[in-house]
């Protein structure tokens, strides 16, 4: 690949990784407001890496949830990366031996967009781990920093860090809703799990609400 | 301990998640049941998180600051506002109201 094919490449790559820097001060700052010490939130940026999932495992935990509901709401929220998975072995061309397990770990929402979005091979590739590396180092940054501010707050709820959480999930969400099932689902994922809120324990309803997708999917694909 | 146990956990089910998808052959997750499912899941649970982050408390449902900090969040949403933004006008907002109280 020519210097003028790779240098838009790498802008964008860049800019992605500065946008989700500014989203995991965001983590970072939960997470630790949530109960989680500071290496025990960079370790989740560094070796979960995939946004959603460290989310959903630090708001479960913080909300009072055991380990068992917070690693399986991480887990059901990952699931998605699988497909990820498949369209970037299609566009790297299958890896093998160490590549595929360094390549497992990169698999992400940005990556997978940027790959998707080239015209040819060789430039999926480079916009792969360009904007893997990218997004690495300053989503793990970005953690730190919002971990080590955290920890110099007195009362996270003074600064309403408790509604930037839900927050947080409503602005992953929006995006995914188009169409009348999502908004559905939705709706029937709020309702079970609001309505279990007393009766379960803590987390639970994040579970059951995730078998509200598995019952739609089952009885909605022709 | 407990907090550890959910990182290691969690880390290991999402890494497999990715992994599986290099590895496994493409016409056991090209299923339209798995892919359909697969994309309901994320709606299911990030709606369900944001409803129980936004009214719950331990086992109880209460209607606080944080209602008003996640409805001006979605304001901010409507208006196409970037994702920091959004969580910055929901913290702000919640933090207002409970300095006015």
């Amino acid at each position: 690949m020519s210097p003028e094919h790779r240098s838009p490449i790498l802008r964008n790559a860049l800019a992605i990784g500065a946008a989700t820097g500014a989203y995991a001060l965001s983590f970072g700052a939960l997470s630790v407001a949530a109960g989680l010490s500071v290496p025990q939130t960079v370790a989740l940026s560094l070796l979960m890496f995939t946004g959603g999932s460290q989310f959903a495992l630090v708001l479960t935990l913080g909300a009072g949830g055991g380990w068992v509901p917070a690693s399986g709401s991480a887990a059901l929220l990952g699931f998605r990366n699988a497909f990820y998975g498949l369209r970037i072995a299609e566009l790297l061309g299958r890896p093998r031996g160490w590549r595929r397990l360094l390549t497992a770990q990169f698999t992400i929402d940005e990556t997978t967009a940027m790959a998707l979005g080239q015209a040819e091979p060789a430039a999926s590739r480079y916009a792969f781990w360009a904007t893997g590396l990218s997004v690495y180092v300053l989503w793990g940054a970005g953690t730190l920093a919002g971990a080590l501010g955290a920890q110099l707050l007195p009362d996270p709820r003074a600064l309403g860090l408790d509604a930037a959480a839900p927050a947080a999930f409503l602005a992953l969400l929006a995006p995914r809703l188009r169409g009348r099932e999502p908004w559905l689902v939705a709706a029937l994922a709020v309702a079970v799990a609001l309505l279990l809120v007393p009766v379960v324990p803590a987390g639970v309803p994040v579970l059951v609400a995730g078998l509200v997708a598995v019952a739609v999917g089952l009885r909605g694909t022709p | 301990m407990t907090i550890w146990l959910a990182v290691g956990l969690g880390t290991l089910a999402c890494y497999l998640a990715k992994l599986a998808g290099l590895s496994l052959p493409a016409r056991v997750l090209e299923r339209p049941r798995v892919r359909h499912i697969a994309a309901l899941l994320p709606i299911a649970l990030l709606a369900a998180l944001t409803a129980l982050q936004t009214v719950s408390s331990g086992s109880r449902l209460v209607i606080d600051a944080r209602l008003a900090g996640v409805a001006a969040g979605a304001v901010a949403l409507l208006l196409r506002a970037p994702f920091i933004v959004v969580v910055a006008v929901a913290a702000g907002t919640a933090a207002l109201i409970r300095v006015l109280n």
